[in-house]
């Protein structure tokens, strides 16, 4: 299953979305959200306990997501798993056949619900890319040599908004220097900043051919909005979008907050801001296609 | 120096509530300046567990009790006392305590948690610099150590978490790898942060560590 990357390298404005495993076994809902995005976007991310809290594994839920015809982005996450289990895990999820990985090095233990349990990073997101890599060209991270290597397309994360900027970009070349080749951004809200990242990254990618998506957070309340720019680091929610927001009786909330996706949506591809868009609803997932409608995309 | 922190009395209590006779051993070094076993601290915890019914039989105060030959030498001094006691209470850190295990038949307690090894400020304030890793890599980061001093140990740069400048885990702290890249910057070695580093070698060091002449 290459959906995902073939959508990628035809060209196309390619659109993806998240599935966040529940914490526990009851799949009925994560099932219709699947069954519900499938036919709508080139590929569903799997979180892998996401926010350090423990959930249904991503590996599992990314074969269920090929398993009823769609593509999969398996997160792999490097707080959980030394340098033995990540691969294990990613010949196994090849396995499975998954093709699409993305690599990230982890939310710290402490912000989860295991504050007491070790954390592992015994590779992070730069490493991990590398591994990959070297899994697809044969080789263990060890330089053994495989029999028979992975064709995995290799994501990454970048977060446009962080502060200071200067150090994050710099990860950012190392991802791709390390071998990364499409891009899933943080939540970004304000469209002339995400623009002005855009440009400094079209630089950075010119002749590669890395694909950048904006990663996009549909807000569903002001306190939701208010809430990011206190809570959440490296995302930021400007005054405009918070007054657009606070403009709307309390039940009209959601409906105002996929009105500014579909905007955002439709303002990357008109202006050819980037590759495409990473549409995230936090187990909201049915609001999903109307967005994308919204936005002219289904 | 090992930075520790005295357990709560009541854990010290329940540890050596079937021994009567004590004898207390100090130190005169890191638990001293971080005030969980210099004499004062000795005294004082003797006294406490007199009033739940023990005996202090004696005490000493190593000037540093990792070092095995020292303690040996202090438990002969006080060997009458030793004589007479039940149970060793060790104010110091873990390895101070082990090296009163290496010196004396009785059971030996620890009335401490080691922290870190820690670079001391001013009075009690003490902050984890090293963690000795066993293979440095502070010539690559402007001498600022982010093996340590990030929560995740990340090596080639900021997660996503660095938050105006602070450490998404603990906001008291700085993200180290800010500090890291003003730091290069400063010395234009920009190059370095952009080198991307290979996993650490955990390897490079056998836990438990051991060292012996070549």
């Amino acid at each position: 299953m290459a959906a995902y990357r073939e959508a990628c390298e035809s060209g196309k404005f390619v659109v993806s979305g998240e599935i966040g495993p529940p914490k526990g076994t009851k799949v009925d809902n994560m099932l219709h959200h699947i069954d519900l995005l499938n036919p709508l976007v080139d590929a569903l991310n799997v979180t892998d306990n996401q926010s350090a809290v423990l959930r249904l594994g991503s590996m599992a839920v990314s074969h269920e997501v090929v398993t009823r015809g769609g593509d999969a982005i398996y997160q792999m996450t490097c707080r959980d798993r030394n340098r033995l289990a990540l691969q294990n895990d990613l010949l196994s999820a090849h396995f499975l056949g998954l093709r699409n990985v993305l690599a990230l090095t982890g939310d710290h233990v402490s912000v989860g619900d295991h504050k007491d349990a070790r954390e592992v990073y015994d590779f992070e997101s730069v490493q991990l890319i590398q591994c990959i890599k070297k899994l697809n060209e044969g080789f263990d991270w060890a330089g053994n040599e495989l029999e028979g290597s992975t064709d995995f397309f290799i994501g990454a994360v970048v977060t446009p908004e962080s502060d200071p900027i200067e150090p994050q970009k710099l990860k950012y070349e190392k991802k791709i220097a390390a071998g990364a080749q499409f891009f899933q951004t943080q939540a970004v809200y304000d469209m002339d900043n995400f623009q002005r990242f855009m440009e400094y990254s079209h630089g950075v990618t010119e002749g590669t051919d890395v694909k950048v998506m904006a990663g996009l957070v549909v807000l569903t309340s002001v306190g939701m909005a208010k809430y990011m720019n206190k809570f959440v680091p490296g995302v930021f929610v400007p005054d405009s979008l918070l007054e657009e927001m606070a403009s709307v009786p309390k039940e009209d909330a959601i409906k105002k907050g996929m009105e500014i996706c579909a905007r955002h949506i439709r303002f990357c591809i008109d202006n050819k801001v980037c590759d495409g868009v990473h549409v995230m609803a936090i187990g909201k997932e049915e609001i999903v296609p109307e967005i994308l409608q919204m936005a002219g995309l289904a | 120096m090992i930075i520790t922190k005295q357990k709560p009395v009541e854990d010290i209590a329940r540890m050596v509530e079937k021994h009567k006779n004590l004898f207390f051993v100090g130190c005169g070094q890191c638990s001293s300046q971080c005030q969980t076993g210099g004499e004062w601290e000795v005294e004082e915890l003797g006294r406490i567990l007199e009033e739940s019914g023990h005996k202090t039989v004696g005490s000493t105060v190593v000037y540093a009790p990792c070092h095995e030959l020292d303690v040996k030498r202090h438990f002969r001094k006080h060997k009458d006392q030793l004589a007479r006691a039940d149970a060793v209470l060790v104010l110091s850190c873990g390895a101070g305590v082990q090296s009163a295990v290496e010196a004396t038949d009785l059971p030996v307690y620890p009335t401490n948690d080691s922290l870190f090894l820690g670079n001391s400020q001013r009075h009690m304030h003490f902050e984890e610099k090293c963690s000795t890793c066993g293979e440095c890599v502070l010539e690559s980061t402007g001498g600022i150590c982010p093996v340590t001093r990030c929560p995740k140990g990340l090596l080639n740069g900021p997660c996503g978490g660095t938050n105006h400048g602070a450490c998404e885990v603990d906001s008291d702290k700085p993200c180290v790898w800010t500090l890291i890249y003003n730091r290069l910057e400063s010395l234009d070695e920009l190059d370095k942060f952009r080198e991307i580093q290979p996993p650490k070698n955990y390897n490079a060091i056998k836990r438990p560590g051991l060292v012996r002449p070549e």
